[in-house]
């Protein structure tokens, strides 16, 4: 059993229709429920559902309160490398754009991190282009082991990997995943992504899963708004995030909105997602998982993130580049795409005070290495004790 | 005088803070301080020792016990692990177990807390774990150590109230140590009602951290944990579903 058998079932209902068919008074009776099925979600992904965004909105802000109180986490990106082997017609990092690609040795990350530290992040999230042979799953380690010494918690966005390599670079104290499917819509999907390894659509939509099986702590997923229609790629996402917090209950599941940003190759999106409809698609996901994560990137304006932080989002980053070596030396260079909000930590922090929020910097310790044997040594004597003493 | 006894400790209010969810350190130590409450619990994972003034602990009172919690601990040595790292960064030697494994209803694995509180008590630590009510978890975890057991009126966060009432009543009756009603407790007549059930203290954080106004919350939450246990110690007239007919079995007898 995988999503894509949910997939499969589901990929060829008439969504149009669907959800041209709802009314107002459907999405009222979707408003009064504690839970909701995937009927309520279409509903509030609705047309229909444009006429009650406040009410949604008040419910999402009191739901994601009660949840998980006054406070947000920050986090922010740190690119080790641009090199892919994927040609994908929206992205900067597609191997035919030409541009001089790095990769960060030991000593850069270490730059990186003291840097990002030195900024106020301690959740870093390491990204790279994809390619087995310039993000390994050792130089990954390697860079994790790295920013142990100055993070809090390391998430990877990098390519889709077996269960066994997430599994190793758990043990190296990595504890968050990131996949975004990019589009749910296999035929899109194929025509977006023309060339490489990335073109197995199967093979990347079971990643969040296998990170799930090997012990990520969270995993975040995530469609690319405006590849198609989006109130259709929500709910797809929707259902896949309820699909993993079934099935791995002990896993945070965690969900990001971003939207097609300006980028090298010139692509343009495909389906238009303003404001309203990216608020829309948010609020109806908060309603429908009101313990999951919602993350939000700096790809979205300074303005529009504050507004959107009431709304339902647990964690956001701050101060992000998108260039590899970004944050030590700072220089323009070729970024995977553009940032639209550009404060700093501080300002960010500042701004979420004004709020009523507070900002959070460390939200979890590494556990890995971490006295690690000796617990684990003494865990496995106890067991044996409690067993041999109740066999006596 | 009415003292709760927590291991060696004496403690004379019986409302325990927590202090997450707070929009801000400033508000949090205000209302810990109209709450008259002596102890507080603190997420581990939250607490950055390098972070000069945001340190949490800054902020906390210095005549509240703190107890740092395992929050974030999906299985025992997750939590014995971060035990040790509150210990190691001063934060004493109260430890309040925390193990979920489950990120929807954030329910407590009590097999995995028994485990946890088996090494962290032979180890010294004075633990608190936090459990679904349920009658033989918490001898277990008496028996492994547990200076007090906290049992869970709702789920986290929940504010629904004391749904696990019957359960909480049970291991009120058994108790050998102190019973903390923790978590669900959503308003002040919900503490109230814990106490007035016979519960020796509850732990409220959501409610008073979420609340429009913390501090006069805070203040409430202490009325009504007073009230509760004033009541409890006054003793309660028995409940009746229905009004009694004067012995009309027995009233030939006279």
């Amino acid at each position: 059993m995988s999503f894509y058998d949910t997939y499969l079932k589901i990929k060829n209902e008439p969504y149009e229709e669907i959800f041209a068919s709802f009314t107002v008074k459907d999405v009222d009776r979707a408003l009064l429920k504690t839970s909701l099925d995937e009927k309520d979600l279409l509903a509030l992904l609705s047309p229909a559902a444009g006429e009650r965004l406040e009410e949604m909105a008040q419910k999402a802000h009191r739901l994601t309160l009660q949840n998980f109180g006054k406070v947000i986490v920050l986090f922010a990106p740190l690119y080790l490398t641009d090199y892919c082997v994927n040609k994908c017609t929206y992205c900067s990092f597609s191997f035919d754009n030409d541009f001089p690609r790095r990769k960060l040795n030991p000593l850069e990350i270490d730059q990186e991190a003291k840097a990002l530290k030195d900024m106020g992040i301690q959740h870093v999230i390491l990204l790279t282009g994809e390619s087995k042979i310039h993000s390994s799953v050792e130089y990954l380690a390697e860079s994790a082991n790295i920013l142990k010494k100055h993070a809090a918690s390391i998430s990877i966005e990098v390519q889709p990997l077996e269960t066994e390599e997430y599994a190793q670079l758990v043990a190296a104290g990595v504890d968050g995943l990131t996949v975004f499917h990019e589009v749910y819509n296999e035929e899109i999907y194929k025509e977006l992504h023309v060339k490489g390894p990335k073109r197995n659509y199967r093979y990347r939509l079971d990643a969040p899963e296998r990170g799930c099986k090997a012990g990520m702590r969270s995993v975040n997923i995530g469609a690319l708004l405006g590849l198609d229609d989006w109130r259709k790629e929500v709910f797809f996402t929707a259902l896949h995030a309820e699909y993993l917090q079934k099935k791995y209950i002990e896993t945070d599941i965690a969900v990001s909105f971003p939207r097609i940003r300006p980028n090298l190759g010139g692509f343009s999106p495909r389906f238009d997602v303003n404001n309203k409809e990216l608020v829309q698609a948010m609020l109806a996901f908060r309603l429908f998982m009101p313990r999951a994560g919602i993350t939000l990137s700096t790809r979205e304006e300074a303005e529009f993130r504050d507004h959107l932080i009431k709304l339902g989002v647990t964690k956001m980053s701050a101060a992000s580049s998108t260039v590899v070596g970004g944050y030590a030396n700072k220089k323009e260079d070729n970024s995977q795409f553009e940032i639209s909000d550009t404060r700093t930590v501080d300002e960010v922090k500042n701004r979420l005070k004004q709020l009523g929020y507070q900002p959070i910097s460390k939200d979890w310790d590494i556990l890995a290495d971490l006295e690690g044997e000796n617990v684990f040594s003494n865990a496995r004597n106890h067991n044996r004790e409690t067993r041999a003493g109740a066999s006596v | 005088m009415d003292e709760l006894m927590i291991g060696e400790t004496k403690l004379t209010n019986r409302l325990f803070t927590g202090t997450g969810k707070f929009a801000d350190h400033s508000m949090m130590k205000q209302a810990f301080a109209h709450s008259g409450s002596e102890v507080v619990t603190v997420a581990v994972r939250r607490v950055d020792l390098e972070a000069g003034h945001e340190n949490i602990l800054e902020d906390i009172p210095p005549n509240m016990i703190i107890m740092p919690n395992t929050s974030g601990a999906r299985n025992a040595e997750e939590a014995v692990r971060i035990a040790r790292l509150a210990r190691a960064a001063g934060m004493g030697n109260w430890i309040k177990i925390e193990v979920i494994s489950d990120q929807k209803y954030l329910l407590p694995d009590n097999e995995e807390t028994i485990r946890a509180t088996d090494i962290l008590a032979n180890e010294g630590f004075v633990v608190l774990p936090y459990m679904n009510p349920d009658l033989m978890a918490a001898k277990k975890m008496v028996d492994a150590g547990a200076a007090a057991v906290m049992p869970l009126g709702s789920p986290i966060g929940s504010n629904r109230g004391i749904r696990m009432k019957e359960m909480i009543r049970i291991l009120i009756e058994e108790k050998t140590v102190p019973i903390i009603v923790d978590a669900g407790i959503g308003k002040p007549s919900e503490a109230a009602e814990a106490m007035e059930m016979g519960a020796d203290a509850v732990l409220v954080n959501t409610a008073i951290a979420t609340a429009e106004d913390p501090v006069g919350m805070a203040e409430a939450f202490d009325l009504a944990v007073k009230s509760g246990r004033k009541a409890y110690l006054a003793g309660l007239g028995p409940v009746s579903q229905r009004a009694h007919a004067s012995s009309p079995l027995t009233g030939f007898l006279s």
